[in-house]
């Protein structure tokens, strides 16, 4: 890795001045972190004119011997820092500290993307890197942040999985993939993010609104996938990634190839297929809980320290069968599903994925260009199109059988720039626009009233951002963002429901044309959104640093907020959107204490969010139909307090025993009505044990235990109803929560050098080693199902 | 610098083109969308009782005109029943908001495998049992009978299930409690015996 940075040296003066002396002075000196002071290991300290150069040891100290007296120019590179250019003048054997600054934009020089904001020292922020996310190879993005203190997931059965930060999901959250933001109908709770984790090389979680490069409605946070760095020198390397596994008697196959010049010109290529079975829980089959996943993306460009672009697509298509006992006919199936204890429907192990089911496919093409001016800053440009298309299948009958139910197509542009200024180290600023175009399209042949209406939607962004250093100890980080958001829906509403909802008396207007039954209607909303953050970090000493920092975001309702209205039947329940929504409004508040000495980590985090015109989708009643009744869940606002704390902790016993314990606790209050919010994830502790010995194929094994607790602060939303086939009234309990529960898992991996450019590692991991029953609160199909039993997955990683 | 400055106006310049370009496109798109065609909508249930020994017919309808929608079904039974009497009843399910109405029965018929009609009265109004099966030999129940014995006043709920599993214990008999499936129509008429 060191030797790259060689070819990011652009130059180095000379202005060496020789005196004829005996040259036999030593300069020495430490590599320093500007921010942390921590000693950097791994630096190169570099003389171009004398082609002399040292890399520092652990403690960051490097000597570089016979120099002659005079003016030295060195250059100080680190694979995270910022290169730095310093001219020494020596006259005797010379000591000096050098401060890097650590510093991820400053990898512009070697990788594809820079995610500037996110190097932030003053955001709430976790890296997950290469290896933890190859692990998660066979599985999602919600899988592998779960490990992540403060996030979970909310899912629908194991395929479909959402990440949640601080409890805030689905809309409030911003997934980039490579520098786009990704549009892919992110409203729902059941659409997962269509994005195939082996595409990542890092994946960053930031809390909260304070990346307001990314968006300013990011309520929840911002996740931002990157892939891997480019190599600039002649290469062609590779991996490859095989997975099997038990419970669902599933594999998952990915392979990349990367090909780069010296030049800077590259070229690579990845694909991933994962194909599942039915899955099991541990006393039956979840019948039709398969899946089919393809990916395949392709990039290439120029990489120049001044100038360069990339060119970037990927295709990902997801099948994933939907637990067949979830599909439901009214409100008495739903109370059968409920209190049977077993899934009223299950089948013999089977790898078809049947009706009811999904199938995603998702594209995305994206051309970017960047260019860097002297002393002044740094340009960059980008369009990128997405295109998502949902199918959703149901049980139907006759010729409709294998029709989809809902078939929509999103279609997204997208134009953003920025330009950075960045000559001075310790006052940066950034600037940037966006303007955005989305359509979409619900395909009227499905013979089901759409679900989501056609839109057209418009946004228009500024930001700017400023980052000061103001002294060693101290950062300080402020931005401000503008959005206008534009939506022109065109949609059908039966008559009744019109009238239902008392639109006549203030959306009259909006009605475009008679159709018998319903109305054609053309509702056009514009939202103006200002967000603005500001962040400081201080750092108290060696091992103790603090930050704090607060948030303000808004943001527009999504057109299922806006617009639902409908049977879903997977959930048996009417979704009804509200048309008079407006934009949410969060003030949110945090700060991070961090303790780190030679063996010991430790991070408290602890927030406070306010959301005024909260949004949440919750039971209201029921209503009667020819097929009975079905619970009505309403679009409501209300203003909201979340409130949290999350705790990591890394502790190395010698050098071979790691103790990690991870825990998060989460509240959510409706303050408006004084109860409890729907949908916040459980209290958690996860704490592991590590061994690990490098000496021995790099050999690690990891016994890890989950403790989730039951969440006993949640809203009632229980009803009674009439089941006229048993002539009773029944309480439906679509509210009381889960059991506490205890999960242990282990994983073990060691590294076998096959040739000198050829590294198999094999990895075993067992989740629910105990096979026990469980269900977790935030999975949609808690009411039908038990989760996944015991599971076995062998890995084995080819690195060439 | 300032050649610097015209190079960022015109790529300021180009994008704005770019922008104006997207918005062009998006006004092409200004057409209505279709209206969608609800094909497997059911919204009516009628059954029609008829007295074995003559007499004018009964009619249990059940009419949602609005589907999904926040009307409740409009209920009618267009006479009481008579004691200790037999009647033959059929069940019709259609689509009215068509015109001429869709009739369902047919694809119900059709499909009779994965189809069966469910009848439960309250306070033993009545007794049903079915008049047709399937090519299983389970029954269907859009042919049935219907016995009434002494007077009394209660309801019978109809109810279609699709997907049951006709070999359930009592299912065949018409005891819906293990029947599974999804439900399709689920009508309560009140009923009174004279």
């Amino acid at each position: 890795m060191i030797k790259k940075i060689f070819f990011c040296v652009l130059f180095c003066c000379l202005s060496f001045t020789n005196n004829a002396q005996e040259c036999n002075t030593i300069l020495k000196g430490t590599v320093i972190d500007y921010h942390d002071g921590t000693p950097i290991y791994g630096a190169t300290v570099y003389i171009k004119s004398l082609n002399k150069y040292a890399t520092t040891n652990f403690e960051g100290k490097f000597k570089i011997e016979q120099l002659c007296n005079g003016e030295i120019n060195l250059t100080i590179s680190h694979i995270s820092c910022e290169t730095k250019n310093v001219t020494v003048s020596i006259e005797k054997d010379t000591y000096r500290d050098f401060f890097l600054e650590h510093h991820i934009e400053s990898l512009k020089e070697v990788s594809i993307v820079s995610t500037a904001n996110i190097k932030s020292k003053t955001i709430q922020s976790t890296v997950l890197k290469g290896k933890t996310i190859e692990a998660f190879s066979n599985q999602n993005l919600g899988d592998a942040l779960k490990d992540i203190a403060g996030i979970s997931s909310i899912n629908t059965g194991n395929s479909i999985v959402k990440p949640v930060i601080n409890g805030l999901h689905s809309s409030r959250i911003i997934v980039m993939t490579n520098r786009v933001r990704l549009q892919d109908q992110e409203w729902g709770i059941e659409h997962a993010p269509n994005l195939d984790i082996n595409t990542a090389e890092k994946i960053t979680v930031i809390k909260g609104a304070n990346s307001l490069e990314f968006g300013g409605d990011a309520i929840g946070g911002v996740i931002v996938t990157e892939p891997s760095n480019v190599l600039l020198k002649d290469s062609l390397y590779g991996k490859s990634i095989l997975s099997g596994q038990s419970n669902g008697r599933g594999y998952s196959f990915h392979s990349s190839l990367s090909k780069s010049t010296k030049k800077g010109w590259y070229v690579n290529a990845k694909t991933t297929l994962k194909k599942m079975g039915d899955f099991e829980s541990p006393e039956y089959v979840l019948s039709n809980s398969g899946l089919n996943s393809k990916a395949y993306s392709l990039q290439t460009g120029l990489k120049k320290f001044e100038s360069g672009f990339n060119v970037y697509y990927t295709f990902i298509n997801n099948e994933i069968g939907i637990l067949r006992a979830s599909h439901l006919g009214n409100i008495e199936d739903l109370v059968n599903a409920i209190n049977s204890p077993e899934p009223l429907i299950t089948n013999d192990f089977s790898y078809d994925i049947n009706s009811p089911k999904q199938d995603v496919t998702h594209q995305l093409v994206k051309v970017d260009y960047y260019k860097r001016f002297k002393k002044l800053g740094k340009l960059k440009v980008q369009y990128d199109f997405q295109n998502n298309h949902r199918f959703e299948y149901d049980i139907r009958v006759g010729n409709d059988r294998n029709k989809a139910s809902l078939d929509l197509n999103l279609s997204s542009h997208a134009i953003t720039s920025s330009f950075k200024f960045d000559a001075k180290s310790d006052e940066k600023y950034k600037v940037g626009f966006m303007g955005a175009y989305q359509n979409n399209f619900a395909n009227p042949n499905t013979g089901i009233k759409r679900l989501i209406p056609d839109y057209d939607k418009y946004d228009l962004g500024f930001f700017t951002i400023g980052n000061f250093i103001l002294n060693d100890e101290t950062t300080l980080d402020v931005g401000f963002r503008y959005d206008f958001n534009a939506i022109n829906a065109k949609k059908f509403y039966s008559k009744s429901r019109w009238e239902e909802r008392n639109y006549e008396l203030d959306f009259s207007d909006l009605i475009i044309g008679d159709f018998n039954t319903q109305w054609l209607v053309n509702p056009k909303f514009q939202f103006h959104n200002i967000s603005a953050s500001a962040g400081i970090s201080y750092q108290l000493n060696d091992e103790n640093s603090v930050l704090f920092n607060y948030g303000l975001s808004n943001r527009a309702p999504n057109p299922s907020e806006l617009f639902s209205d409908g049977l879903h039947h997977s959930a048996a329940r009417i979704e009804l959107g509200d048309l008079r929504l407006q934009q949410e409004t969060s003030n949110r508040v945090s700060a991070n204490y961090r303790f780190k000495s030679a063996n010991t980590s430790i991070l408290v985090e602890v927030f406070f969010n306010d959301i005024r015109n909260f949004m949440y989708l919750e039971a209201t009643g029921t209503e009667q139909t020819i097929r009975g009744a079905f619970p009505v869940w309403e679009h409501k606002k209300t203003n909201a307090n979340l409130f949290g704390a999350d705790f990591s902790l890394t502790q190395n016993i010698g050098s071979h025993f790691i103790l990690k314990n991870i825990s998060s606790f989460i509240r959510g209050k409706d303050i408006k009505n004084d109860r409890n919010l729907i949908d916040i994830p459980s209290a958690k502790t996860l704490n592991s044990i590590g061994y690990t010995l490098e000496k021995w194929y790099d050999f690690s094994a990891v016994i890890e235990s989950e403790y989730v607790f039951r969440q006993n602060l949640f809203p009632n939303n229980n009803f009674e109803t009439y089941i006229p086939t048993t002539d009773t009234t029944v309480l439906v309990d679509v509210s009381t929560t889960p059991s506490s529960y205890h999960l242990l898992n282990f994983n073990s991996d060691a590294t076998f050098k096959l040739s000198e450019k050829t590294n198999l590692t094999v990895g075993l991991t067992v989740t629910n080693i105990l096979n026990i029953n469980y269900r977790e609160n935030l999975n949609r199909l808690r009411f039908f199902a038990d989760d996944l039993g015991r599971n076995y997955t062998l890995q084995l990683k080819l690195n060439y | 610098m300032h050649t610097l400055k015209n190079k960022y106006m015109k790529t300021i310049k180009n994008l704005a083109l770019v922008l104006f370009v997207a918005t062009l496109f998006t006004a092409c798109s200004e057409d209505d969308p279709e209206v969608v065609n609800e094909e497997e909508l059911i919204t009516t249930l009628t059954a029609t009782l008829r007295p074995s020994g003559g007499g004018t017919d009964i009619i249990l309808k059940s009419v949602d005109l609005d589907g999904d929608g926040p009307d409740a079904p409009v209920i009618s039974v267009s006479a009481n029943l008579t004691v200790n009497t037999n009647y033959t009843g059929v069940l019709k399910v259609e689509n009215e908001t068509e015109s001429p109405a869709d009739d369902i029965t047919i694809e119900v018929l059709e499909e009779d495998e994965e189809h069966q009609f469910f009848f439960t009265p309250t306070n033993n109004i009545a007794t049903v049992s079915y008049n047709d099966m399937d090519e299983d030999g389970n029954p269907i129940g859009v042919q049935f009978s219907l016995a009434t014995t002494t007077a009394a006043s209660g309801s019978l709920t109809i109810t279609l299930r699709h997907e049951p599993m006709k070999t359930a214990s009592g299912v065949r008999n018409g005891d819906i409690t293990n029947a599974g499936g999804e439900t399709d129509v689920q009508a309560v008429f009140p009923i009174t015996v004279q």
